[in-house]
């Protein structure tokens, strides 16, 4: 019985929090014409989130390229059929491991550092000297945080799945002897349009879920050095679970 | 946490509130500004009752409102000139020229125009409330507020932070409010002071009636003591009686 109330009392709870984040994504929602209107913060915070995001995207691109050349040469071997290497790895990095492992790369370089940056305003009073200069801080700090992820999330998916295509091209045909023009002509002629979209759809809401929960883990965080630190976890391990899960739904949605 | 309390804040003039600290000063400077909103009460604040106010005319009315906080609570992302015109960026259009001649001066009037291009964190405490004072003046504001201007600074820092409140009253006419526990430097600075204590305004006029005011708890606090109507110790179980307990609850 107990067991039950307490069940009871956590789904609630997570219930509320839900309905809290989604009034939350209302309130962006509602700012956002008026913030996409100062083109410089946006463009300051696309180059916050994405453009200091790119060296780890693209090194994990390349790696994780480089792993699935070694991995699928091995398994398509076994059929004699590494020509569809091309294949393979371009599916798997487009519709999958691009939107996928760019999020949780994202959640944990980009989404932190809004997250602790935010809550760090709040607890030195930034944000209240802003409201008490009569500018809300939601149209002039969070907006344009929010939109910066949600533009640059995409793109850093689609130059990790190019990286990571070149990766296991580079082991593919470079080291393991595939032949190169039926690793890519296999390739062109098997990707078709709805996966490359299967992958910027998801991309896209991979973004503003994390840009989200990072934004308002931030913004409402304790007022403090544990609230922040606590905040920041709190930001990429929600991410990730609520990517993956967001993952299985588009990914049944797109079959 | 207050109850029955009526204060008027002279228009023009620099108004003290002091007190024991968790008396709610900081609480009543949020009331005065609107962001928390009491239970029950009014708060009239240039001809505007703050418990009806719409969002929009709050914000509105905050732009004649300067506010120092107590940390000084500077952009860190932006420097001490950005800092500056921040309020001038979002509110205006001036050109150019006209923002940094603003800016400028009122850096000029704090004595740290010098410091234009230094970042936040490049600043001691006493120079960034210094910046936030400039900050705070620069949309030129009738009702300025200062939350404990005078905490950790040193004696030099006090002293320009004093003479300053007084100047820019005097100057600008500008109604201050300031909300400290130093008695002396409150002396020095205001026109009227009100003292809190337990939720109530327990003695109110000018600093030097303050001295001589016919009450155990003023007497308490302007006097510095330890022990006395507001008492030294937190409320506590008898000490003889926990010492000899076995310490279960703790």
């Amino acid at each position: 019985m107990k067991l039950l109330g307490e069940l009871w009392s956590s789904l609630t709870e997570s219930l509320i929090g839900l309905g809290l984040v989604a009034r939350f994504l209302l309130r962006l929602t509602v700012n956002s014409p008026r913030a996409l209107l100062r083109c410089d913060l946006i463009a300051q915070q696309i180059y916050n989130s994405g453009a200091l995001s790119l060296v780890i995207i693209m090194l994990s691109g390349l790696f994780v390229g480089m792993v699935l050349g070694l991995q699928g040469f091995e398994l398509l071997q076994r059929f004699g059929s590494e020509e569809a290497l091309g294949t393979a790895a371009a599916i798997g990095l487009v519709k999958e491991l691009g939107p996928v492992v760019t999020a949780l790369l994202f959640a944990g370089r980009a989404g932190t550092a809004l997250a602790s940056e935010l809550g760090l305003m709040r607890a030195t009073d930034q944000i209240s000297a802003m409201e008490m200069m009569a500018v809300d801080p939601i149209q002039r700090v969070v907006v344009p945080r929010f939109l910066g992820g949600v533009i640059a999330m995409p793109l850093l998916a689609a130059i990790f799945s190019v990286i990571g295509i070149y990766g296991a091209q580079l082991v593919g045909v470079q080291i393991m002897g595939v032949d190169s023009g039926s690793f890519w002509s296999q390739m062109r002629a098997s990707v078709s349009l709805t996966d490359i979209n299967e992958g910027v759809v998801k991309s896209c809401i991979f973004g503003v879920a994390c840009s989200l929960i990072a934004v308002y883990e931030g913004y409402y965080a304790t007022p403090t050095a544990e609230g922040v630190g606590r905040a920041t976890t709190r930001t990429v391990v929600t991410s990730a679970v609520v990517t993956l899960f967001l993952d299985y739904l588009i990914t049944a949605e797109f079959l | 946490m207050f109850t029955g309390l009526d204060m008027n804040i002279a228009r023009g003039r620099v108004t003290a509130v002091m007190g024991p600290s968790g008396t709610g000063k900081t609480t009543l400077l949020r009331l005065i500004t609107g962001q928390v909103v009491a239970d029950s009460g009014s708060i009239v604040v240039a001809g505007q009752d703050l418990q009806a106010i719409r969002r929009a005319d709050l914000y509105v009315l905050r732009r004649r409102m300067g506010m120092l906080f107590q940390n000084g609570a500077l952009l860190t992302d932006l420097s001490v000139f950005e800092n500056v015109a921040f309020p001038l960026r979002e509110h205006t259009d001036l050109p150019e020229r006209l923002v940094r001649q603003l800016v400028l001066t009122k850096l000029q009037a704090v004595g740290l125009r010098g410091a234009a291009e230094l970042m936040p964190s490049e600043l001691s405490g006493g120079m960034g409330r210094r910046v936030a004072l400039a900050r705070a003046i620069v949309m030129d504001p009738e009702i300025l507020i200062y939350d404990e201007p005078f905490v950790g600074l040193d004696p030099i820092s006090l002293g320009v932070i004093v003479r300053l409140i007084r100047r820019l009253n005097d100057a600008l006419g500008i109604t201050s409010i300031v909300v400290s526990h130093d008695v002396k430097e409150i002396s020095a600075v205001a026109d009227n002071v009100f003292l809190l204590s337990g939720g109530k305004v327990v003695a109110r006029g000018t600093p030097q009636q303050l001295q001589s005011y016919p009450s155990e708890i003023v007497r308490q606090f302007i006097g510095g003591e330890a022990d006395g109507p507001v008492p030294f110790h937190f409320p506590a179980p008898d000490y003889f009686t926990e010492l000899l307990s076995r310490g279960e609850g703790l």
